[in-house]
């Protein structure tokens, strides 16, 4: 027999069966779908944090810097050149042109090494107008097309660039930004020749900030691509719980047809190998659907992705996508391997079948006691394991893992706890089609138990992340209230128009608040020192964790300072503890507030305090307490006084919606890849209950002959599925409320920084409720179809013919 | 965006006299040849020292140029090179990055086996490269010729000279043992028959002594240095692709600066002979013939590396051998520039540049 008959009579079992052939291969796409299109976002992401280094920061190159954030001195760029260090200089700072922020770089072309010229200045003359007044901007094409008209200078567009930053001549940066002779850091060349003098004897006042491996950004948002990642695995190992259970339901059905094949001569290799071609086939048919699909979420998602990023770690990210190559052949790698790791325990198990083995196809997945209560130790070995993660070990890999072994432990729980659910509710029933209801739903269990914990594992992903994110939403929607106290925030445009300010406002308001800050370095973090007046609005309202006594006193005096969650929990420090704030600055941490959304540690200080130690503090922002009913004539007087622009002047709201807005961008995509997880989930349900309900004949058949009619088999078989879905949803509600508490307690202090209370919202289960039961229901409807129009001929073979 | 890319902007822009090829100093000939206000320089004016030894913004070029043929205890013949060329990229001075003032710095070590070259490149205005008159001083990074004359005295009668490179470096004392030289017409140099010119003027008396570092170790040494000044606005005429400079320390004690430029035609040359006690006598041009003897084939192109040199008028007729014809200045902008050794009616040695092959 050759070898393409023999696949031909493979094959032929998916042409009478497209229903399963549909299942596995959306199974198996679906599943590449959402882990690849994760991939892309987190890949995409990544590749824009390293290319940010590299233009940006001259990554891999270590620097000089002001270890109390003050301006470096130019001169000791030029002192360090004539002791022939081969060092550049770089000033940066924010620049508004027009309406557009950015965040200009000034470099001398001439000293920067040529391993961190990644953007491309041009030919001689561009570099020229580069360094000769009046200058040229270098930006991405997007920034380019902001600023078009809004700046007298030069652009010069390169693909290479950032959005949202500009390369600009150090000259030009000096003007801009008002910091002349100043610089920001000297970055230092690699080869240096030997014997020069070194850097802590020429510029002892300077600290050199080795290359890091990893960038600050990549550090930061190292936690959100976690999360995604395990998102993306977690719907993965959902769909694989489809294919695992369509490939053994169709190696088991195709029994019959290997025992003739074999019988006609086909060799044991040969068929192994025409299976794993088939299944080949089918992983890659049903990966290039995948990958399609994944680019597709990607692409859908990655804007809220980007928009998530830029709000909450300021990080640059494209919201278009690219398509790179590794993750076209990671796409077809993990669905082939997913496949593979599927079809394992049938494909050894036909290795092992005697030839001439009955072909009686058994209950498929039926287990065995004895696998039932290895499942049972399993998952409390994997529930104890997550409780002493969670108990002895730290670290944001440890509170995934406690995640992922708490979901897994409690999925392979799910059919004993059903088993003994339905074995005592069939105890309590005395009538017979009860009890034979009670008793074929448990007959029923192990064919449907994968299904089932794939939807808890959704249903629970789905509680604990709700959970999670409504917690943290009135939390910080509590938080802001507290913490935007001012009804009116102003931003002048230069110093000398603040002073200005300060003396208008000085007779018009009931209070006037500073928010000055300068950035830092504190115990080697890059943190943020805010100055604040002492003024009964910070005493009644800011929202503080924990505090000595008088603490507002103490930090008005200077000698007092509070820093954020964040930084207190990061540091482990503790109240009355000393940081260096700067050289000559030592103060002690009095309080600790809560700061949310805020990746960077922070320091708040008497405002007096700051301004000694940091002379150059830009004042150029104010909150301004007034009556709420006169912040509207006071906006525009300020605007008529001063001319300021409308974005100069915010209210209260307004920083509030907007604050809002980004929150709720923030978890957009968590909701997103929610959804599709509950889909996958409901894809699952739906293919083992059609590959039951073809198996289920010799079970009906005979309730069918003592009178029940077959529009009432359909209908127990749709409350049976019902009931089966409830109890799964009533057991995902305990999982999903531990998911939270995991995430709200554990993951979030590691990621973020901060820990959260924890509320329930009984209302968004029932939302849920309905949706999964929608789920359900369509699941359970082509099969219910098919039973009702079963033709009785059909039940009457089950009795004719014992197969 | 690369140094190189800058230094050749700089070298296209500004110091047209070196430019590389007919092509690329035609491509920007707009660039490199009209004053675009910047001063001329005008015959008959005379030098004002110190203040002449310091920069001259408002011209376009100008270099503090010096070469030493040196020997160490053994014999064995070394050359040093170190040179600070300033281009303006528009006629005035300013402090800070607006300064549009530009400096390359050209640091090189000849042995008969090696040519060690090395490049530095800065904006003016910071202070990481400059020249002061007096006290007298220039410097790029930490590369530096100091005069170590005190106030009052020809600052450039006594320098310290250092250049220090990832594979060489050198440290020179220098002191003159004669006047400053002016050149051309008191200091005036023709460069054409259609009259562009520079100011010039040299100082070729320097007795040297020092110590080179070379990869094989550090070597003392003694020798005679040359320093040429010179600055200018147009210092080729359009048709002119480079030239061939000669510096010559005769055994006698006199000295002789030779060069031609050359155009489609016959050249232009020009030279001074100077006496053992400074006094220069300007030779008319066309008194100078140089002929090429021999060439090379150097970075892939034939260069002209031995030649004869006559003056009839003074009886001079000299052959030149270089101490390394591969002495090629692979610099932003290259060209060669190397010690001879040179035989004939006389002996000695010297310098030579050659630019536009």
């Amino acid at each position: 027999m050759t070898m393409w008959i023999a696949a031909t009579a493979l094959l032929s079992h998916w042409r009478r069966r497209p229903l399963q052939l549909g299942a596995l291969l959306s199974g198996l796409a679906l599943a590449t779908a959402l882990w690849s299109g994760v991939q892309a976002i987190n890949a995409e992401a990544r590749a824009s944090y390293a290319r940010a280094a590299a233009v940006l920061d001259q990554n891999g190159l270590a620097h000089l810097v002001s270890p109390n954030g003050r301006a470096i001195p130019q001169s000791a760029f030029v002192w360090l050149r004539r002791a022939g260090w081969k060092v550049s200089p770089v000033l940066e700072g924010e620049y508004r042109f027009g309406t557009t922020r950015l965040r200009v770089i000034g470099i001398d072309p001439l000293t920067m090494p040529a391993e961190t010229q990644t953007v491309d200045l041009g030919n001689d003359e561009d570099l020229l107008s580069f360094i000769t007044p009046p200058g040229t901007l270098v930006v991405s094409p997007e920034t380019a097309e902001k600023i078009r008209g809004q700046t007298g200078l030069a652009l010069r567009v390169s693909d290479r660039m950032l959005d949202g930053a500009a390369f600009i001549d150090i000259g030009l940066a000096q003007r801009l930004l008002r910091r002349d002779g100043e610089l920001s850091r000297i970055v230092i060349a690699e080869n240096q020749r030997p014997g020069l003098e070194p850097l802590g004897k020429l510029v002892p006042t300077l600290s050199v900030r080795e290359p890091n491996a990893q960038t600050d950004v990549e550090h930061l948002t190292e936690s959100l691509h976690l999360n995604l990642t395990a998102f993306g695995f977690l719907a993965f190992a959902v769909g694989l719980l489809i294919v695992y259970s369509t490939i053994g339901l169709a190696f088991e059905q195709r029994r019959p047809t290997f025992r003739t094949l074999r019988c006609l001569g086909v060799s044991l290799r040969r068929l192994a190998v025409l299976l794993l071609a088939e299944l080949a086939l089918f992983a890659v048919a049903a990966g290039a659907v995948g990958v399609a699909i994944g680019y597709l979420v990607a692409s859908l998602l990655l804007p809220g992705v980007a928009a998530t990023l830029e709000g909450l770690y300021g990080a640059s990210v494209p919201g278009t996508l690219s398509l790179r190559p590794e993750w076209w052949v990671s796409g077809f790698a993990i669905a082939l391997a997913g496949t593979l790791v599927s079809s394992a325990q049938s494909l050894m198990r036909l290795m092992r079948v005697p030839l001439l083995a009955a072909a009686q196809p058994q209950a498929w997945g039926r287990s065995s006691e004895k696998g039932r209560r290895l499942q049972v130790l399993a998952a409390a070995a994997l529930l104890a394991f997550s409780g002493a993660l969670l108990l002895w070990a730290d670290g944001l890999q440890a509170g995934f893992g406690a995640l992922g072994c708490l979901l897994l432990g409690a999925a392979l729980l799910l059919p004993a706890v059903l088993s003994g659910f339905l074995t005592l509710m069939q105890r309590m029933s005395s009538r017979a089609l009860v009890t034979w209801f009670w008793a074929d739903a448990r007959q029923q269990l192990p064919g449907l138990s994968l299904a089932l914990m794939a939807l808890l594992l959704a249903l629970a992903a789905n509680v604990g992340v709700g959970t999670m994110v409504s917690s943290f939403r009135l939390t910080f929607v509590g938080w802001l209230d507290q913490r935007l106290a001012a009804e009116l925030y102003v931003a002048a445009r230069n110093e000398g128009e603040a002073d200005r300010l300060r003396a208008w406002l000085a007779t018009k308001v009931e209070s006037v608040l500073p928010i000055s800050s300068v950035d830092a370095e504190i115990r080697g973090q890059p943190m943020q020192i805010f100055g604040v007046v002492d003024d009964p609005t910070y005493r009644k309202h800011w929202p503080l964790i924990v505090g000595m006594p008088n603490v507002w006193d103490r930090v008005a005096s200077g000698e007092g300072v509070l820093v954020n969650e964040q930084f207190w929990r990061r540091e482990r420090l503790r109240i009355g503890d000393r940081l260096d704030l700067a050289s000559e600055w030592k103060a002690t941490v009095v309080g600790v507030y809560s700061d949310y959304g805020n990746p960077k540690g922070q320091v708040m200080a008497g405002i007096n305090a700051l301004i000694t130690h940091y002379p150059h503090v830009s004042r150029l922002r104010y909150g301004l307490r007034v009556p709420p009913d006169q912040v509207a004539d006071l906006r525009s007087n300020l605007s008529d006084e001063f001319g300021l622009p409308a974005e100069n002047i915010l209210d209260q709201a307004a920083l509030k919606e907007q604050s809002r807005r980004i929150f709720d961008r923030t978890f957009l995509v968590t909701g997103a890849l929610n959804i599709f997880t509950l889909g996958v989930a409901a894809l699952a349900m739906f293919s083992s209950l059609l590959t039951l309900s073809e198996m289920r004949l010799p079970q009906l058949a005979p309730v069918w002959a003592t009178g029940v009619t077959r529009r009432d088999l359909a209908l127990i078989e749709l409350l049976r599925t019902l009931v089966l879905w409830l109890a799964t949803f009533i057991a995902a509600l305990p999982l999903g409320l531990a998911l939270a508490w995991v995430l709200l307690a554990v993951v979030n202090v590691e990621a973020f920084g901060w820990r959260l209370p924890m509320y329930i919202f009984p209302y968004e289960w029932v939302r849920l409720g309905l949706v999964a039961l929608a789920a359900a229901v369509v699941s359970v409807f082509i099969p219910l179809r098919r039973l009702a129009g079963l033709a009785p001929s059909e039940l009457l073979k089950v009795f004719a013919n014992e197969r | 965006m690369s140094v190189r890319s800058i230094a050749i902007a700089f070298a296209v822009t500004t110091m047209a006299s070196l430019s590389a090829s007919q092509a690329a100093y035609q491509g920007f000939a707009g660039l490199g040849s009209a004053a675009e206000g910047f001063s001329v320089p005008q015959p008959g004016r005379p030098f004002r020292f110190p203040a002449d030894h310091g920069p001259h913004p408002d011209f376009r070029i100008e270099w503090w140029y010096l070469t030493a043929n040196l020997e160490a205890p053994d014999g064995t013949h070394y050359g040093a090179q170190w040179t600070l060329f300033r281009s303006a990229l528009a006629p005035r001075e300013a402090t800070g990055w607006s300064s549009p003032q530009l400096w390359m710095g050209h640091a090189a070590v000849t042995t008969s086996e090696d040519h060690f070259v090395a490049e530095r490149i800065s904006r003016g205005g910071v202070g990481q490269a400059g020249v002061v008159a007096e006290p007298f001083s220039a410097w790029i990074d930490d590369w530096q010729m100091k005069g170590r004359a005190t106030p009052g005295a020809d600052q450039l009668a006594e320098l310290s000279l250092t250049a220090t490179a990832d594979e060489f470096g050198y440290e020179l004392r220098l002191s003159a043992t004669g006047p400053l030289v002016p050149q051309g017409d008191k200091g005036y140099s023709l460069k054409s028959a259609k009259g562009q010119a520079s100011y010039y003027y040299s100082q070729p008396f320097y007795a040297v002594s020092g110590s080179l570092s070379l990869p094989t170790g550090d070597i003392a040494v003694t020798g005679k240095a040359w320093l040429d000044r010179e600055w200018s606005s147009q210092p080729l005429a359009e048709d002119q692709t480079g030239w061939d400079w000669f510096s010559l320390h005769l055994d006698t004690g006199e000295k002789l600066m030779g060069f031609r430029l050359r155009d489609e035609g016959e050249g232009f040359t020009s030279a001074t002979w100077i006496t053992a006690d400074g006094r220069p006598d300007a030779l008319p041009a066309g008194a100078l013939k140089i002929v090429p003897v021999r060439t090379a084939n150097v970075a892939g192109r034939q260069i002209p590396v031995s030649w004869n040199i006559q003056i009839p008028s003074r009886g001079f007729d000299v052959t030149t051998q270089p101490l390394n014809e591969q002495a090629w200045m692979s610099t932003s902008i290259p060209y060669w520039e190397g010690p001879i050794a040179f035989k004939g009616t006389v002996g000695g040695r010297g310098y030579l540049e050659m630019t536009g092959y």
